[in-house]
């Protein structure tokens, strides 16, 4: 997909609650022997939500951005986990940032591809001159059902992209996308549950591996690019692995993957995931680097994007925290405090 | 201008009174007031009480205190500002007889708190503060008087034990105090032991939760006179003054300047200076306002009230003895009753009635009723004749 | 459930905005048409500074109404950096960690529930200053 003016990103930013459980401590809650997915995942405070956290990740894209937050004219704001699941997040942070009255505000859910389906529709509002900035936010405060694999990795986390035309002011500019979608229901949620189900090995090839493949392979052919004309390839991450695993099968060299993987210390962010690790590959791009970005989202689908880093990053890069400085940040729980913190256990 | 006199007292023990609701508890310390005035009617009722609508889902206690009394016809309303009603009700009735309008007036206070949770007393004291600003963050009433007392022990350098004496005082008094709440020794260890309410004020710092009512009858001289009263209790100053009400905003944290404009003008008013006051009441809702409050009504420096505690200065013994039947912390503090018992305890004393506790011939008490931290201060000075 | 209540004042405790009173230089918080300092109707509304140090701090272990799950946790009065001054909640942060003086930012935070199905209040708490290079 390619709009038909070039768009680009004037600013980005990202938020990490400070809370960390080892994967270790959840093992040895439920006495589990073998390798784990993950070293350790972020939990959110008892006072955070995907709410508080889009905030704060979106007050970074605006520092970075440097533009009035009544300028926003558009968010979209993608989650699987809304503190209201009737009532939108997004008009709470429009809010919060002071984007509110005038803007087009609304909630999106293609589970962990959210945050990049948000992108692809702020870069069609930009593109189209609809909007002059528009902010792009991937959020979660994912829930893991007790003693399940996904436990191990289900983390908190924003990320937040504010989108404008391509111009000497933009960090990075989007070559094009691809979006693939199919109904494959590897994992959802039926209303009224609060934990998710899965269905474990089909979540793998079916799943994960064919859509990102497809969309990746279908983009680089429509671009006529191939692995190598990448600096980077940044993935949907729900375990060290799969990531890793799909960059080589894709032609991908570990060092291109690498770069753009948290979630060995943060786990799965869901929605904010992709985009995390996006954050995390421009904290340290330099001008002219090709970025690929694949998402994956259960249900099922991909969103792929050729990104290409721009001048700008190198003044923009440092007027916000990175996802470093929010990795650095940490406290670890023990699962008493993790099952407290989230809720599980109240008054 | 003539000064009015309290011909009359009344009140109840403070305690948990199960068996008595508001009105009946206030009806009871009200018929003891008119009775030891002699008078079986007055121009006026004033009624002080914080929390009736949030606690008993009843306002209008005017009318309901005087239908109660078998005084239909009579003017009334509830008074309220908070912790300081009491204090703000005598001075009300102050104005209404010195202003010539009324010759009697019947101030009754009465709170009753023990038929709630506490997590709903605390809420509903907290409405002492800002609800939007201050209570929607979580403070609590005692998070905020713990936010000063930090602030006091900082910048002052003082050690939390001089403090923690002063409940010791209080609970050494109340023991002979009849109608006292809390009636046990403790000692500084037992206070600084106590559990932690919010950091750092500890349990045995902080006014217990109680009902209870007390009532004055305040006549003009020439009403008095025709009662027949041999001595006579001269309201020799009244004075009331607000301060800015959340505690933060202020300019200078540790002086809470309603106590100080309202205890100059009632020294003023009464011609005395602090070193001629006999009996000191002062609203120790907490102990750390103890000592802030002998520094704002002049009986020591900024920042050395608390020797005044360590030396042993308020107690019973000492040259200005303070709270003499307990206080706030012993006696107890039925919010809105508070300021009426303070008059009590001190009358009790200007009269030579207080038994254990007396105090050698005074003449002088200042009574100081706080509401909020420091919101609003009503200093009333009362005077033997 | 008091809906309309905490809605009026979402965009002053959502975003900081305080008063500034044009005649004595003072800034508070929450903004009014008048100074509480020096009486005047020169006020304009203005985005409060987002950093600040604590001025004195309360650990509350007794909570009320609506915040029962979130005991023990700390008020603090907070001076920002022009000199206006917040009470609000610290977060982030062990109670124990806390001192006068410690250097805060505010973050936009989930302060209670009206209910278990009813809205929810968020506000500005205050947490240690983020380390990073900007």
């Amino acid at each position: 997909m390619k709009p038909l003016r070039e768009v680009g990103i004037a600013g980005y930013g990202v938020y990490i609650p400070m809370y960390r459980i080892k994967a270790k401590e959840i093992a040895r809650v439920w006495k589990r022997a073998g390798k784990l997915p993950i070293e350790e995942k972020s939990v959110v405070g008892l006072d955070e939500d995907s709410a508080t956290m889009a905030v704060e990740a979106a007050l970074n894209a605006l520092k970075r951005a440097r533009i009035d937050p009544s300028s926003i004219g558009a968010i979209r704001l993608g989650t699987e986990s809304k503190p209201y699941a009737v009532k939108p997040t997004a008009t709470i942070v429009a809010e919060a940032i002071g984007a509110s009255p005038k803007v087009a505000a609304a909630d999106l859910e293609f589970a962990c591809k959210a945050g990049t389906e948000a992108m692809e529709s702020c870069i069609a509002l930009v593109a189209s001159s609809m909007v002059r900035y528009a902010l792009a936010i991937g959020v979660d405060t994912a829930q893991g059902r007790p003693r399940d694999e996904l436990e191990y990795t289900a983390g908190c986390g924003a990320a937040a992209y504010i989108f404008s035309l391509k111009s000497s002011e933009t960090l990075a500019y989007i070559e094009a996308s691809l979006s693939y979608a199919t109904d494959t229901p590897d994992f959802w949620r039926r209303p009224g549950e609060i934990y998710p189900q899965h269905a474990q090995r089909f979540t793998g090839a079916p799943a994960y591996f064919h859509h990102i493949i497809s969309a990746a392979k279908m983009l680089m052919d429509e671009l006529g690019l191939k692995p190598s004309d990448f600096k980077y390839a940044v993935f949907h991450q729900p375990n060290l692995k799969f990531p890793i695993s799909v960059g080589l099968k894709l032609g991908f060299k570990k060092e291109q993957i690498l770069p753009g993987i948290v979630a060995n210390i943060i786990g799965n962010t869901y929605a904010a995931s992709s985009l995390m690790g996006l954050a995390s590959v421009l904290d340290k791009a330099t001008s002219g680097d090709r970025i690929l970005l694949v998402s994956y989202g259960s249900g099922a689908g991909s969103d792929a994007f050729s990104i290409v880093v721009q001048d700008a990053i190198e003044e923009k890069r440092n007027l916000a925290p990175l996802v470093s400085d929010y990795i650095n940040r940490r406290k670890y729980i023990n699962y008493s405090t993790y099952l407290y913190f989230r809720g599980k256990i109240n008054m | 201008m003539e000064k009015p006199v309290i011909i009359g007292i009344g009140y109840t023990r403070i305690g948990e009174h199960w068996e008595k609701s508001l009105r009946e508890l206030a009806v009871e310390a009200a018929l003891m007031a008119l009775d030891n005035a002699g008078v079986n009617r007055v121009d006026a009722i004033y009624v002080s009480n914080m929390m009736s609508g949030a606690l008993q889902e009843q306002e209008h206690l005017g009318s309901l205190i005087a239908t109660y009394l078998g005084l239909k016809g009579t003017p009334a309303c509830k008074i309220e500002a908070a912790c300081a009603s009491g204090g703000m009700a005598i001075h009300q009735a102050f104005l209404a007889v010195a202003s010539g309008y009324y010759d009697t007036v019947l101030v009754v206070g009465v709170e009753k708190m023990t038929d709630r949770l506490t997590s709903e007393v605390t809420f509903a004291l907290a409405m002492a503060e800002d609800r939007e600003y201050v209570v929607s963050t979580g403070a609590t009433f005692v998070g905020l008087n713990a936010l000063l007392y930090r602030l006091y022990l900082t910048k002052f350098n003082v050690d939390q034990k001089s403090i923690a004496k002063f409940p010791v005082i209080a609970h050494e008094n109340a023991l002979n105090a009849p109608h006292a709440q809390l009636k046990r020794k403790i000692s500084v260890e037992d206070v600084l032991s106590s559990p932690i309410i919010a950091d750092p004020i500890h349990l045995f710092e902080c006014a217990p939760i109680g009902d209870g009512a007390a009532a004055l009858v305040i006549a003009s001289p020439k009403a008095a006179k025709e009662s027949q009263k041999d001595t006579y209790i001269e309201l020799a100053g009244s004075a009331a003054a607000t301060d800015i009400m959340s505690l933060h905003e202020r300019l200078d944290l540790l002086t809470l300047f309603a106590s100080v404009k309202a205890s100059q003008k009632a020294y003023k008013m009464a011609k005395v200076k602090p070193s001629d006051i006999d009996i000191l009441e002062v609203h120790d809702a907490f102990s750390i306002l103890a000592p802030i409050a002998l520094e704002d009504l002049g009986f020591a420096k900024k920042g050395e009230g608390w020797k005044m505690i360590e030396n042993m200065d308020v107690s019973l013994s000492g040259n200005l003895p303070t709270n003499t039947m307990g206080g706030l912390k012993a006696r107890g503090h039925p919010v809105g009753a508070t300021g009426i018992y303070q008059a009590v305890d001190a009358i009790l004393q200007l009269k030579g009635e207080a038994g254990k506790n007396q105090v050698d011939n005074p003449t002088l008490a200042l009574l100081q009723s706080t509401g909020g931290v420091g919101g609003t201060v009503v200093v009333n000075i009362l005077k033997k004749r | 459930m008091s809906v309309p209540r905490y809605w009026r004042e979402r965009k002053i405790k959502y975003r900081l905005i305080g008063g500034k009173c044009k005649t004595c230089g003072r800034s508070f918080y929450p903004p009014r048409k008048v100074c509480p300092y020096c009486s005047s109707r020169e006020v304009e509304k203005i985005l409060l500074p987002r950093k600040g140090k604590v001025l004195s701090y309360a650990i509350i272990h007794v909570p009320p109404k609506g915040f029962e799950n979130y005991s023990p946790y700390v008020v603090a009065i907070v001076e920002l950096e022009n000199g206006a001054r917040v009470l609000a909640q610290l977060t982030d942060i062990d109670e124990n960690e806390v001192k006068i003086g410690l250097e805060v930012e505010a973050v936009f935070r989930k302060y209670s529930e009206q209910s278990p199905e009813g809205i929810i209040e968020y506000g500005i708490k205050f947490r240690p200053v983020l380390k990073h290079a900007a």
